[in-house]
């Protein structure tokens, strides 16, 4: 059994203009299938407003979801009330994007991880404490008792983020969705934050939920990557099949535009997706895709894409693979 | 604002200090709050209302309208002090002679009350206390007026019909009479009227006609000669006794004067500054604090509560806030307490709503609220823990800043008679000075120093709140 599963999930956001017209949607996550196995990391990948943050905070219930289902461990959270959560709570976490905002600036880093021991009534105050200092060994933030009683504007973005870290993980969670962790730190951290996480990652065999729109960085902290475009998942298998041959056409421009590392090639044009994402609210019918695709056929502006599996572990949106 | 974590109250207080407004508000503030202290301790509550309301004529050898002690100073005059020659008490200057007639039952007296009188004004009021001891019949008694000159004044002829009486000797219609009869006899037809305690103090030539030009006769000169009254009566019975007391109302009192009934103003400026700076503050936190809670619940939760709570703000913001309270006061009796409970109930729901939701709509989408939603707090653990200490900060100028506008107001209140009864306050004072003509008879004091204190109070509250604000608001900072 999958430690989480995912059927047919959407989120729309209702825009209302005036009172009396009628409600518009926007369909920021609109019917997305995945499933994620205990102790397995899955990277969501796509461009800026494809709804991967929104998929993100639906499943861990930051948003109530519109319609589908959310299958964690076996019981269906989809519309849980709030108060029923808490066991959920304890077992989803998230680690934000930005590290300067993502602490409560009033309080200590011991108060900031002790909050969610005491939401959740765990241990007495000297096995907090130990806690507390065990959770700030292992995102390295040593000697503890000197980090212990700083407020976050004292440390530096990166030291911030293992806070974050180290709030994600007190409560020993199962699952950990997190956010564009490293987007807003300098790049000489950002490869020492990935790292931590995947250590942790698989130390506690926790499953991971890893959020970017960096697909170079991907391979490397996850078993399996999934393709998001226009709140659907367009494309999701193994890290290496994705990386080395992709099927979807999007995947293969998105892997184009990577830069190269390599100075003798700096001079070869990398070719970007064409056009604009599409409007979340009036979606291109058919296939999502299709007014920016280069492979564009009829059937693609009439009727969406199912989905198809390839190989057993390897699924794809798009015309140019279904069997005719 | 990122840094506002690091306002903490008492970072915030050691801040104010470093600025000049906030030096001096504090110095106001602390020199109000010690005379709050000394006036709880010297004057007890239960004292200062009783004097307030002047319980067993307390005030009865206080003159009337006196000015403050100090006025002697700017005045550059020895203004007269009241003199109180008792009797009854033994004190010098009381000469007290009884003979019986043999074979009656009847007693003479002679009392003699003397004084030395120096100053260079005339007295406000002369009053004569009678303590009688009789059984048969009334004492009669007759009253002359002797003045350093040598001058024999008869002024009235008296039966005693109470144990205790007072003869009100300078708005006596007999005495004036006979004192008008001595200067017409003596001097001359007066040009003007000339009050009684005059002719009693003036010298007797004809200057004393006219208020302008009459001089005083002093006691000191070549050789200390008295002012004297003298009283000679019969007593009847065996156990009949008598016993004066003189009182001769000076023109100062105390350090703030005294008002139309004699009381010592100085007792409504003390007690004035405790019930303020209570009233100030009280209600100023109390409407701060629920404001804050309806505008965090308003914010938080959104939806149909919010909906509800502005409009609700809405209606509030434009119910006239005076002519509301005038109304409850015509139907209630309102007491201070009371006063800020209505104050409360009136602005549950004032502007302060508005724009403290203002804030908490930013906070809201601050991503730490998030991550608490994540690992599951409560919407109560998150509005007291996570948003109030947040907002709490930007929120204290406007606090310190309000307490000056309740002040105001309950002094307001009370002018307008509207205010606690019993309490002896500022705004009181100045009501009782404009009923009774302050500015028109000259008494500026009465109407000054409450106005002072109050002033005071406004700016020492005015300066911390630019302070605070310099603080909170760092974009305002001089550099």
């Amino acid at each position: 059994m999958p430690l989480l599963q995912l059927e047919q999930l959407s989120k729309w956001f209702e825009i209302k203009r005036t009172i009396f017209s009628k409600p518009l949607y926007l369909r920021a996550v609109d019917g997305v299938n995945l499933s994620l196995e205990e102790g397995e990391a899955i990277s969501i990948v796509g461009e800026s407003g494809c709804g991967k943050t929104t998929l993100g905070k639906t499943i861990l219930r930051l948003y109530e979801p519109t319609g589908g289902k959310i299958i964690f461990e076996g019981r269906d959270i989809t519309f849980e009330r709030a108060e029923a959560l808490l066991w959920y709570k304890r077992r989803a976490q998230i680690v934000q994007q930005d590290p300067f905002g993502s602490l409560p600036p009033f309080f200590t880093v011991y108060r900031i991880l002790e909050e969610p021991l005491l939401i959740h009534q765990i241990g007495n105050a000297k096995l907090r404490r130990e806690m507390i200092y065990k959770a700030l060994e292992t995102v390295r933030l040593t000697p503890v008792e000197e980090f212990a009683p700083k407020y976050p504007h004292m440390l530096s973005g990166g030291q911030r983020q293992r806070v974050a870290i180290a709030r994600a993980m007190i409560l020993r969670p199962k699952l950990i969705v997190a956010d564009e962790p490293v987007s807003m730190l300098d790049a000489s951290v950002r490869i020492e934050i990935l790292k931590l996480m995947r250590d942790l990652q698989k130390r506690f065999s926790m499953s991971f939920i890893y959020i970017t729109h960096d697909l170079a960085t991907t391979r490397y902290f996850s078993e399996r990557i999934s393709i998001m475009y226009a709140g659907q998942i367009i494309e999701i298998g193994p890290s290496n099949n994705i990386i080395n041959e992709p099927l979807h056409p999007y995947t293969q421009a998105l892997l184009k535009a990577i830069p190269d590392p390599d100075a003798n090639n700096r001079k070869i044009f990398r070719e970007v997706p064409p056009g604009e994402p599409p409007n979340l609210i009036s979606p291109p019918p058919g296939c999502r895709f299709h007014p920016r695709c280069p492979y564009t056929m009829d059937i693609c502006r009439i009727e969406s894409p199912p989905e198809i599996y390839l190989q057993k572990d390897h699924m794809v949106r798009c015309w140019l693979y279904a069997k005719k | 604002m990122s840094a506002s974590g690091e306002l903490s109250i008492k970072s915030i207080v050691r801040e104010v200090l470093t600025y000049r407004s906030g030096q001096v508000g504090a110095a106001i503030l602390l020199f109000l709050i010690g005379l709050s202290i000394y006036a709880v301790i010297a004057i007890p509550y239960d004292r200062a209302i009783a004097l307030w309301r002047g319980e067993e004529s307390c005030w009865i050898e206080v003159p009337r309208n006196a000015m403050p002690y100090w006025y002697k100073y700017i005045m550059r005059k020895n203004l007269p002090e009241t003199i109180v020659v008792d009797g009854l008490r033994g004190d010098p200057g009381v000469i007290k002679a009884v003979t019986e007639i043999p074979g009656t039952n009847i007693k003479r007296i002679l009392l003699e009350i003397s004084f030395t009188y120096d100053y260079d004004d005339f007295p406000s009021e002369v009053n004569l206390f009678f303590y009688a001891n009789y059984s048969e019949s009334l004492p009669l008694i007759k009253i002359y007026w002797i003045k350093p000159d040598g001058s024999n004044i008869p002024l009235i002829s008296y039966t005693i019909r109470r144990p205790y009486t007072i003869l009100y000797l300078t708005i006596n219609d007999d005495v004036q009479k006979s004192l008008l009869e001595f200067v017409r006899s003596n001097v001359g037809e007066p040009k003007e009227y000339i009050e009684p305690q005059l002719i009693m103090f003036a010298v007797n030539d004809e200057t004393m006609l006219s208020a302008k030009t009459a001089k005083i006769l002093k006691s000191t000169g070549s050789q200390i000669r008295k002012y004297t009254l003298r009283i000679e009566g019969m007593l009847f019975g065996k156990d009949s006794d008598l016993n004066a007391k003189l009182v001769v109302y000076g023109k100062v009192y105390g350090f703030a004067g005294t008002d139309h009934l004699r009381r010592d103003v100085s007792i409504a400026l003390l007690w004035g500054t405790p019930i303020a700076l209570a009233f100030g503050l009280t209600s100023s936190l109390a409407i701060s604090i629920v404001q804050l809670i309806i505008a965090v619940i308003s914010g938080w939760y959104g939806g149909k509560v919010d909906f509800i709570i502005q409009r609700l703000t809405e209606i509030y913001m434009i119910i006239p806030f005076l002519p509301f309270l005038i109304m409850i006061s015509s139907l209630y009796r309102l007491t201070i307490w009371v006063l800020v409970a209505v104050l409360l109930v009136l602005s549950i729901f004032g502007a302060g709503v508005k724009s403290t939701r203002a804030l908490v709509m930013q906070v809201k989408e601050e991503p730490y609220i998030e991550a608490a939603l994540a690992y599951g707090a409560s919407s109560r653990r998150i509005i007291f823990l996570y948003i109030i200490p947040k907002i709490l900060p930007p929120m204290i100028p406007g606090l310190i800043g309000s307490v000056p506008g309740f002040v105001f107001l309950e002094a307001s209140l009370a002018f307008l008679g509207l205010g606690d009864p019993f309490l002896p306050t500022w705004g009181k004072v100045i009501n009782d000075a404009f009923s009774n003509g302050a500015f028109y008879k000259g008494y500026l004091w009465w109407i000054g120093l409450p106005s002072i204190m109050l002033i005071l109070t406004a700016i020492s509250f005015a300066l911390i709140g630019f302070a605070l604000d310099k603080i909170v608001n760092p974009r305002l900072r001089e550099w």
